[in-house]
């Protein structure tokens, strides 16, 4: 530590500190723009020079380091003189478009102008004038008014890790941009309108919608991955306007994804559901909410005395919160149904006991990883905050392998990475289990007779080399592992090589997974699984926000079910013709932004948030409804006056945290049968209702691909498939036609396309296996 | 002219010449600090290509430096040596700055604006000659001076400028 002086208050510093840093730390203000915390420091804004006693001349405060007897000035008369003279220089192209600019009223040119700006300009000459740019349906350029701090590039090469933004041109005609236009395709690129200390860059959805002192912010989560990013809600006249992200270091630090930034565009669409109905010989009606409630609890009721409670399913959304996940199950329960899930896009539930939960871990802990293994997973798009604290832990350098049935850019130094079937998948696992096991000098145990004969692969070798090598290693098993039909044996197999080589397994759980668990929004002791209530074909079902056909792994299995089904019973947020089709009675249930409830990530921090807009029309929390259901139904304990009192009755029993279980899952073998395998990824913006109706981002680059089928040229060549012309994906009876695109990052033996999309909804199940021929061939 | 493979795998690109040309450059760098080897690379590839250099030469130093494609672009707008756009055979840079400028640079503008008909930034309709008007070039001592093609020429004057235009040999 060394004792500095900033404006006569002493200090006792980190001496690897710049004075900024050292200001801010101390709250003490020192004009920037060019300066972020996040950020590698460019220093050539130059507005945050300060007087520094015995220096020559006025230094930037960014990029001096603080030394012991340092004394600083940040208000004296030369620091402010050269602030002024800065800021003169700042403002010569700087357009006065303020009353016309979206950043206006929050900008940080706009505030230091305030105070460090001449009233009038001394500049006579032309201002330039730079063309925008069109950097896609997320980000709205307004080039002339960059003042060049770089902030956007430095964010798109340190944090995003994909450099689309540069400087191009020198002095005065340097302009920010992508040079060729295109869509910036970085998952995390709206931190850029954050970061930009003007209105160069801002909310291309929000423009011209709302002044920053016209709303109010609300502290809230983000509901679309199982981060649970920390998130504030701007607020204007009872409609969220935008979102942008709030820091906390151990969830998602200053960053929000691009998901969670603009899902709120789904909030006004036309699908929202605001009345209650109920289907009257064959006809909807809206009705109020009193003979709603009623005919869907006599419908239950008449259900479970004709058929027995064992004939209705409940299932729920992963994306409902902890308190509508345990009202759920709980009024469920009071009825005697025990056919709960939330497990929606599982098909595999031979593990189910296994618990696979982490204690004591932090979303931080991954940056002290020194080697990461992806399994299954592409992890930009189904965590992209966690593919950024990965990317920081490879930059630290840690090591990083992926085994996925498709290669992606992972947009950081990757040392391996490969592309294989489930089958080839399979072997590569347990080839590094074997390496493992050679190297240890273990015998197999209960394994002998299921890990093959042959010696591992040398790249199953380096595998096992990188895990066991390593004090701190992580295996991700992500969701192109977790939706398969045979996910089991998979995960079976990482947890072995977890043990092997003493590293952490994370199954990565999908959105608020880890508060369902919790809530017991699963079959316990007894009851049906999510793929069993669809496969027996019940004769009720009770959904809570779910879109029946896209959010679960067997499409055209579950619209049999309910079309078979007596009585269906649809609480959501969204309509759709599918629920319309084969529902009896629709409850409209408030969404994201509009309820209270808590959510409870992959590091099982619980996270409350409150309700920031009233519910659109005549829809109710979703905890509320299931309160009132449970009354209507005459249990007991459905008293709640807040969702609060819902956590409390929930917190007693979990206190007692259960003893992590002793289970083990050996799987009777490693065979798997595919010939030619469907993957049916969920695309980032594709994972629920909302982001499906969020219409920026289904004009992205990313949703743009959604509707073609991706095959390897080899498999195609094989196949004797023609990417100039559709094909026929089928599957039994069941087939869609496509158009296909070819794509060598796909595994031998694997067709791609995407799940969660009305294409995918025409189809069995996903992730299995199907046939694929030229359309008009025979 | 070369011809240059621009697509395809890293280990094919451009040509055999200038593989091995630009290789020489980038082994001067440590491992991984390829990037650092952007402007003499560019050099090379512009003079291959007839004096300029097009996007798909610079996308693919990109993949060859294994680089992001914007920052191949940010060195070639920067350096004003760098053309992207066609040129012609010859290119006059003739400076302009402050001490060129107290010795004639103007008249010397005026002369060859009239002799070749274009304006700075143009090229002539025969495609012999493009004009452009350049920061310093260093050689103040000597002003007004111009870079034709790789060569300085030093105290010009019109009558100059008439012999060294003239003395090439087309």
């Amino acid at each position: 530590m060394v004792n500095i002086e900033i404006d006569g208050i002493p200090l006792k510093v980190d001496p690897t500190k710049m004075i900024i840093q050292a200001a801010d730390e101390a709250g003490i203000d020192i004009p920037r723009f060019c300066y972020h915390k996040k950020l590698s420091i460019a220093a050539n804004c130059r507005m945050c020079l300060v007087e520094v006693d015995k220096a020559r001349k006025p230094l930037p405060a960014c990029s001096t380091p603080v030394s012991d007897g340092m004394k600083v000035f940040t208000d004296s008369k030369i620091a402010v003189n050269a602030q002024r003279s800065v800021m003169e220089f700042l403002l010569i192209n700087h357009p006065l478009d303020c009353p016309i600019c979206d950043q206006g009223g929050e900008c940080e040119l706009q505030d230091l102008s305030m105070g460090y700006g001449e009233g009038i300009s001394r500049f006579t000459e032309r201002k330039r004038a730079v063309k925008d740019k069109d950097i896609g349906p997320l980000v709205q350029t307004d080039m002339t008014r960059c003042i060049h701090c770089t902030r956007c590039l430095r964010f798109g090469q340190e944090i995003a890790g994909i450099k689309e933004l540069g400087a191009t041109g020198r002095g005065e005609h340097m302009e920010i941009g992508t040079y060729v236009e295109h869509s910036l395709v970085s998952e995390l690129s709206g931190n850029i309108i954050d970061l930009c200390p003007v209105g160069a860059l801002t909310s291309k959805p929000f423009r011209y919608k709302a002044r920053a002192w016209e709303m109010q912010a609300r502290p809230s989560i983000a509901p679309h991955d199982a981060v649970g990013s920390n998130i504030e809600l701007h607020i204007r006249n009872n409609d969220v306007m935008r979102v942008v992200p709030r820091d906390n270091e151990d969830v998602n630090e200053s960053w929000l994804s691009d998901r969670d930034r603009f899902s709120y565009l789904g909030l006004n669409s036309e699908a929202r559901l605001s009345e209650p109905m109920i289907k009257v010989d064959n006809q909807w009606q809206v009705v109020d909410w009193q003979t709603a409630l009623e005919k869907t609890v006599d419908g239950l009721k008449g259900v479970i005395n004709k058929f027995g409670a064992e004939e209705v399913a409940g299932l729920i959304s992963p994306t409902a919160t902890l308190e509508e996940a345990y009202l759920f199950q709980k009024w469920l329960r009071g009825l005697g149904i025990e056919n709960i899930d939330h497990r929606l896009r599982q098909q595999d539930f031979a593990d189910s006991d296994i618990d696979d939960s982490l204690n004591d871990w932090q979303l931080a802990d991954i940056e002290d990883s020194d080697a990461i293994v992806l399994l299954g997973s592409n992890i930009r798009s189904e965590q992209p905050i966690i593919a950024h604290r990965i990317r920081q832990a490879s930059l630290a350098g840690a090591t990083v392998s992926s085994i996925n049935l498709f290669k992606r850019d992972l947009l950081m130094p990757v040392d391996r990475q490969i592309a294989v079937n489930s089958k080839q998948m399979v072997q590569s696992l347990a080839g590094i289990a074997k390496a493992l096991l050679a190297a240890a000098r273990q015998d197999a145990g209960d394994w002998l007779d299921l890990l093959p004969e042959r010696s591992p692969s040398a790249f199953e070798h380096n595998v096992a080399l990188q895990l066991s090598n390593a004090m701190n290693a992580t295996l991700f098993v992500g969701d192109l592992i977790n939706h398969q039909p045979q996910a089991s044996i998979l995960r079976a197999l990482a947890r072995l090589v977890a043990e092997l080589s003493d590293s952490r397994l994370v199954i990565l759980p999908a959105t608020n997974s880890n508060a369902h668990k919790l809530a017991a929004t699963l079959p316990v002791d007894k009851g049906l699984n999510a793929r069993q209530s669809w496969e027996r074909a019940l004769r009720g079902y009770v959904m809570m926000g779910l879109d029946p056909m896209l959010d679960t792994a067997q499409p055209t299995v579950v619209r049999d079910a309910l079309r078979r089904a007596s009585f269906v019973v649809s609480i959501s947020s969204f309509d759709n013709d599918w629920v319309r089709q084969y529902a009896n009675v629709i409850l409209p249930m408030a969404c994201f932004a509009e309820t209270s409830g808590t959510f409870i990530g992959i590091d099982k921090r619980p996270q409350q948030f409150a309700g920031a807009v009233a519910p659109r029309g005549d829809s109710r929390p979703g905890w509320k409804i299931l309160r009132v259901l449970g009354n209507v139904s005459k249990l007991k304990g459905f008293d709640y006056i807040s969702s609060q009192d819902v956590v409390d009755e929930i917190e007693s029993p979990l206190r007692e945290t259960k003893k992590k279980s002793e289970a083990r899952f050996i799987p009777d073998s490693l065979e798997l049968d595919s010939d030619l395998m469907l993957i049916s990824e969920v695309p980032m913006y594709n994972t629920d209702s909302l982001l499906r109706h969020s219409e920026a981002l289904q004009q992205t680059p990313e949703s743009r691909h959604n509707g073609f089928a991706r095959i390897n040229s080899k498999e195609a060549e094989q196949r004797g498939l023609d990417p100039q012309h559709e094909v026929v994906i089928s599957q039994d009876d069941r087939q869609v036609t496509v158009p296909l695109e070819i794509d060598d990052d796909i595994a031998d033996g694997c067709i791609y396309l995407a799940a969660a999309t009305p294409i995918s909804a025409q189809l069995g199940s996903l992730f299995s296996q199907v046939q694929v021929r030229q359309a008009g061939a025979s | 002219m070369t011809q240059m493979l621009l697509t395809g795998p890293r280990e094919e690109l451009f040509s055999d010449d200038l593989r091995e040309q630009m290789d020489k450059w980038i082994a001067k760098y440590p491992e991984g600090q390829a990037q650092s080897a952007v402007i003499p690379c560019l050099h090379i590839l512009q003079d291959a290509n007839g004096g300029w250099l097009s996007r798909g030469i610079m996308d693919a130093l990109a993949d060859y430096l294994d680089i992001p494609a914007i920052s191949v672009y940010e060195v070639a707008t920067f350096y004003t040596m760098f053309e992207l756009e066609p040129v012609g055979k010859h290119k006059i840079s003739l400076c302009t700055n402050i001490s060129c400028m107290l010795c004639g640079s103007e008249k010397i503008m005026n002369h060859l604006q009239n002799r070749l008909n274009i304006k700075p930034g143009e090229t002539t309709e025969d495609g012999l000659f493009t004009l452009k008007e350049v920061e310093c070039l260093g050689a103040c001592v000597g002003a007004p001076m111009m870079l034709l093609d790789r060569d300085y020429h030093e105290y010009l004057t019109p009558e100059k400028i008439d012999d060294i235009l003239d003395g090439l040999s087309s």
